[in-house]
């Protein structure tokens, strides 16, 4: 149900691109989008997005409802239907705060309830509710299509795949306690043995604790999703905005001979086999100078903190400074992959480059797809996250497996209520359906099927 | 040779659960109608248990009677026992049961067919269906009359090619001895209906002087009986017990030697039998491990030795059951009066019926009952009803009726069976309702006697009634929400002695009753005013404050699944046409022909992306008409 309700139900995304720290819009669609933006938004001036008049901007903050803590300044508008993009009541809020409170600021429009959208599902409702020409429809039919039909990136696909086998296992559970809950209820008189409440809750305090695990996975699948922060440290003039510019295909950075060339760091992105990358183009950090004290213990810790894998890039050709020697101690507990770079400046004799260093001519083009390999690999090692053999990206997957994790705290509670059994079950229902909301099967026949299997009944 | 027999408005073939039920309703309505059966003695028989109601099937009865059936009030007069079943569970799922005297049941049921104007009983089998243009026009009998007709109702039970297997003994038969009708199933076919062959069983009964009770454990009936119908106030009857006895080991043993004696097991039955209504071979067999299996001696009468040995169907040969029944202990010398039998039958695809339950293939030829797939008297008699006054709606060129699956059992039954499809016969269980919470047997009266009352079937007078009783229910929690219990000693004592917890600030009874332990009426010593209230007022009132929170939830849920219902889909799309549909799913829906986008996301086969492209296309095709009306004008 939850799946096909999609077209009633509040959606929301980012409607522009998010890369960059400009200028991001959150659109909110929906019979309830006043109403959310509404209780995120102060206004200095104590105007509210309810009594806002349509389409008029108006400046104020987001703040959290629960922390009461700003979030960013924002310029807010609604569009009232039928007078917008998709002909519900939309509401817009320009962020300025880039990527990190724009996403903050989205997780608080879905916490209070509405649905992350689907890919395509403002211009699918814009269609639907007459607000769009015929002709587009057919590219509405493809973006859907393509969801469903077009897998994934093949590394991303096997994660995932994982992913569904511990669906599956939550799955299994749930349906093995629907099925006897049920038979129960429809066969009374049979000597099956009453579910008990207190199996029925160490069942769910099992499940839950499933869950949980797999939500605190899915913090790390946004790092996928928003990016695996990679940072190219090294001394001036080793290669490294020339790496980037490789990496890219484009040459977004400038190169040249002189030492120093990039001031400020250069954020961009790459995919990998389906796995983005952020990759961090830094200021070469002068041999001459104490690479620590210069940029400061705490400091380069703070950088490091922020990055998941570092690319420590030295120059071949020449012999390793006392700088680098620094640096390589400072990265020793670090996800570091070694580059030694312009193997083509040095003869065939003296070229014995020891692991973990990789041997690189950008020049030549060579060292390339060992070094992506080597970072798909970081990855896939749990570079991230140490447990976890599996991956959970999609966003409406994470919030469908939130409404699981409630639906079965629901059912505890329901239990500690003393409420009867057919009321417990309501719970456990939805649990799964929303679980089934991620795996794409259907409720159906199958937990009565299993009480056919597993359970001897019938006159 | 045919001759002219005259004419109807409704022709109804078969007077089974379904049957009785769908003619009885046309000529309430108001229409002439005629009700064939193969033998007349056998109106509303119980060729298997003699039992109505039971998880599901008694919240079935109950809404028969609230849309003005004749079910409920025919158990009601002729049980010998009845029970609540459930009761230590919460009330969505309590259901009624009550032991049937079989010929008193089918005694009562046939003198109010025969005494019901506008309809004629007759004892004939019909063996043609005549279709013209489409249309159903009139039902050729074997006497030779042809009886013209504007709709007819086919209720052919698991009459349709019977065939009873006992063993390696197999021939054609109807149920309970009685003879098949072996000529209809050509002419459906003929006129493009495509029959399946399904299978049921039953028991032997026994003769009850050659049981001994005394090794059972008896089984007695409730107290008080809550009547089936909600205009039956109360029943009072001596009940008749039924014993429980269980099978051992050397029960199993006997199985196990016999089983190739078996035609289940030989592959010789075709039929696609229940899974919820196993032989006691394939329990065994299914269940080895299991050491006993439960068997209940249920009578079938008061003026009858005969004893329906429930938990004991079989299609062994006779000399098997025989010797595997005396096993069991209270049946040592058990002597058998019928033998267990299994029987195959021809019945239709539901999915080829409208959830008006007509056929999509012949205008106003409509089926119900096991016809359809389904077993179960319940099942039967719901469906019946629902064709009955579809067939009516339809003569009248209106709009039928059709109960969704947030109103009723009778939806989520009908919705079943032509949404998804049946591979086996279908049995109603709670299980199957999504809104079990909202459609409890206690509140079927406040679910459908406003349609009942629409279509003609529910008197002025009760329909009255009906009213007095919803506004009495909203008054008395409006009431009780008002009446404040202080915090004072005296009254926490009360409360503790209901085993519940003390107040600090005051509360309102409404609020006391939501507490699980506390019932509405201990709350009377907190309520000097309390009014006089009938019980079933009284039980509305406990229900919906106690649940009220689940209820809002299942109403919040009910409230989504009505807006996917709400979109309906026109009849006319051809659904391979549209593109990005992925072939199953096309198929599947062009099958089907939903009527609504809810009803299209329930085929098994069609996925949330195939209702999103199918939506676009409604849309685009509904553009593109609104364009083409504009261009010709
Ligand atoms: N021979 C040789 N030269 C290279 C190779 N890779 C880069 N270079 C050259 O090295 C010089 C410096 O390259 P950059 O990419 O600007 O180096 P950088 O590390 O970004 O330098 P800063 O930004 O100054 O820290 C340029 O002249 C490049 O053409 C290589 O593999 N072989
Ligand atoms: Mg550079």
């Amino acid at each position: 149900m939850e799946v096909l309700l999609q077209n009633e139900d509040t959606i929301a995304a980012v409607a522009t691109g998010m890369g960059g720290a400009g200028i991001g819009i959150i659109r909110i669609s929906g019979d309830q989008a006043v109403e959310l933006g509404n209780n995120l938004f102060v206004n200095p001036k104590g105007k509210t997005l309810k009594t806002a008049k349509s389409h008029e901007l108006i400046y104020g903050k987001i703040i959290d409802p629960e922390t009461h803590k700003d979030i960013d300044e924002v310029l807010i508008s609604k569009m009232k239907a039928p007078h917008s993009y998709t002909a519900e009541d939309v509401v817009e809020i320009n962020c300025h705060g880039g990527i990190v409170p724009m996403r903050k600021i989205l997780k608080l429009v879905i916490q209070a309830g509405a649905r992350l959208a689907e890919p395509g599902e403002f211009t699918k409702r814009a269609f639907l509710n007459g607000r769009m020409d015929l002709t587009q429809a057919e590219a509405v039919i493809d973006i859907i299509n393509a969801k469903t039909e077009k897998s994934l990136e093949y590394s991303v696909a096997q994660l995932e795949g994982r992913l569904s086998q511990k669906l599956e296992e939550l799955d299994g559970t749930l349906i093995e306690i629907l099925s006897h809950m049920e038979v129960n209820i429809d066969y009374p008189e049979y000597d099956i043995e009453e579910i008990s409440y207190n199996f029925v809750n160490t069942q769910i305090l099992g499940l839950l604790k499933k869950i949980n695990e797999i939500l605190a996975v899915a913090e790390t699948g946004k790092i996928y999703r928003e990016g695996i922060t990679t940072a190219i440290l090294g001394e001036p003039n080793v290669g490294k905005s020339s790496l980037l510019n490789t990496l890219l295909m484009e040459d977004k950075a400038i190169v040249t001979d002189i030492p120093g060339t990039t001031r400020d760091t250069i954020e961009e992105y790459i995919n990998i086999e389906g796995i983005p990358f952020k990759i961090i183009d830094t200021a070469g950090i002068r041999e001459t100078e104490n690479l620590v004290e210069k940029i400061g213990v705490e400091k380069s810790k703070a950088l490091l903190n922020q990055t998941n894998l570092v690319i420590f890039m030295r120059d071949i050709s020449k012999a390793l400074s006392e700088g680098e020697k620094e640096l390589i101690e400072l990265l020793k507990n670090r996800r570091t992959i070694y580059i030694a770079n312009k193997t083509d400046a040095v003869s065939e004799q003296d070229l014995e480059i020891p692991a973990p260093w990789i041997p690189m001519s950008l020049l030549e083009d060579e060292g390339i797809e060992l070094l992506k390999q080597k970072m798909l690999e970081m990855v896939f090692e749990g570079t991230v996250n140490q447990d976890a053999d599996y991956l959970i990206t999609n966003t409406r997957h994470i919030s469908l497996l939130e409404v699981t994790k409630t639906s079965l705290e629901n059912a505890i509670k329901t239990m500690d209520s003393q409420m009867p059994i057919e009321l417990v079950s309501i719970d456990v229902m939805e649990a799964l359906e929303a679980l089934r909301g991620i795996t794409g099967k259907a409720v159906g026949m199958d937990i009565i099927d299993q009480i056919f299997k597993n359970f001897c009944i019938g006159k | 040779m045919t001759y002219s027999g005259g004419d109807y408005d409704i022709i109804v073939i078969g007077a089974g659960h379904a049957g009785s039920e769908a003619a009885l309703a046309s000529a309430r309505i108001g229409l002439k109608t005629l009700l064939l059966t193969i033998n007349l003695d056998s109106v509303a028989m119980m060729p298997c248990n003699p039992s109505i109601g039971g998880t599901g099937k008694g919240h079935l009865v109950r809404e028969i009677d609230a849309l003005g059936g004749e079910m409920g009030k025919n158990i009601d007069a002729t049980m010998i026992q009845c029970k609540m079943l459930n009761t230590a569970k919460g009330p969505a799922v309590h259901s009624l049961r009550a032991q049937a005297d079989k010929k008193a049941y089918q005694f009562r049921m046939k003198e109010v067919i025969e005494n019901q104007v506008n309809l004629l009983l007759k004892q004939q089998e019909a063996t043609e269906i005549i279709v013209e243009n489409g249309k159903i026009t009139g039902v050729v009998v074997n006497t030779g009359a042809l009886y013209t007709c504007k709709a007819a109702i086919i209720c052919s039970g698991t009459y349709l090619k019977g065939r009873i297997i006992i063993g390696d003994v197999q021939y054609d038969g109807g149920p309970n001895g009685l003879f098949p009708a072996m000529y209809l199933s050509d002419s459906l076919e003929k006129n493009g209906i495509e029959l399946q062959r399904f299978k049921t069983g039953t028991p032997a009964r026994v003769d009850a002087k050659t049981l001994d009770y005394s090794k059972m454990i008896i089984q007695e009936g409730d107290e008080h009986i809550v009547p089936f119908s909600f205009e039956t106030d109360q029943i009072d009857i001596d009940q008749v017990p039924c014993y429980l006895t269980y099978t051992n080991p050397e029960t199993h043993n006997i199985i196990n030697a016999n089983i190739e004696r078996s035609p289940l097991y030989t592959g010789e039955v075709v039929g696609i039998g229940p899974r919820y209504c196993p032989s006691i071979e394939t329990k065994v067999m299914r269940f080895h491990d299991k050491e006993r299996h439960q068997i209940f001696m249920e009578p079938e009468g008061l003026n009858t030795n005969e004893i329906y040995v429930q938990g004991m169907s079989s299609c062994l040969p006779e000399d098997v059951q025989i010797a595997l029944y005396r096993t069991v202990p209270g049946m040592e010398q058990v002597e058998f009066m019928r033998s267990a039998y299994a029987i195959e039958y021809d019945c239709i695809h539901p999915t080829r019926l409208k959830a008006s339950l007509e056929s999509k293939e012949v205008a106003g030829l409509f089926f119900a009952g096991q016809i359809n797939g389904t077993s179960g008297y319940e099942e039967a008699g719901a469906q019946g009803l629902i064709a009955g006054i579809n067939a009516s709606l339809y003569l009248r060129g209106e709009q039928p009726v059709i109960i969704d699956r947030s109103e009723g059992y009778i939806g989520v039954l009908i919705d079943d069976i032509i949404t998804k499809g049946i591979d086996e016969p279908y049995r109603m269980m709670t299980s199957r309702a999504e809104y079990r919470l909202l459609l409890r047997q206690d509140n079927a009266d406040l679910r459908l006697t406003e349609i009942g009352h629409r279509v003609g079937l529910i008197s002025d007078e009760r329909f009255q009634k009906f009213l007095d009783k919803k506004e009495q229910i909203k008054e008395e929690i409006e009431r009780l929400n008002h009446v404040t219990v202080k915090p004072t000693k005296e009254n926490n004592e009360i409360l503790k002695s209901f085993g519940s917890s003390e107040i600090q600030h005051g509360l309102s009874i409404g609020e006391l009753i939501k507490r699980p332990e506390v019932k509405y009426l201990q709350t009377d010593v907190f309520d000097p005013v309390r009014p006089q209230l009938h019980w079933s007022v009284m039980e509305q009132v406990e229900v919906q404050i106690k649940y009220e929170g689940y209820i809002k939830k299942q109403l919040q849920q009910v409230e989504q699944f009505k807006k996917l219902e709400h979109k309906l889909i026109p009849q006319g799309i051809n659904y391979p046409e549209i593109g990005g549909l992925r072939i199953e799913a096309a198929e599947k829906l062009q099958e089907i022909k939903p009527l609504s986008i809810g009803q299209a996301s329930r085929i098994s086969g069609v996925s949330p992306a195939d209702i999103s492209v199918l939506l676009i296309a409604l849309e685009q095709r509904r553009r593109s008409s609104v364009k083409d009306v504009t261009t010709n004008e």
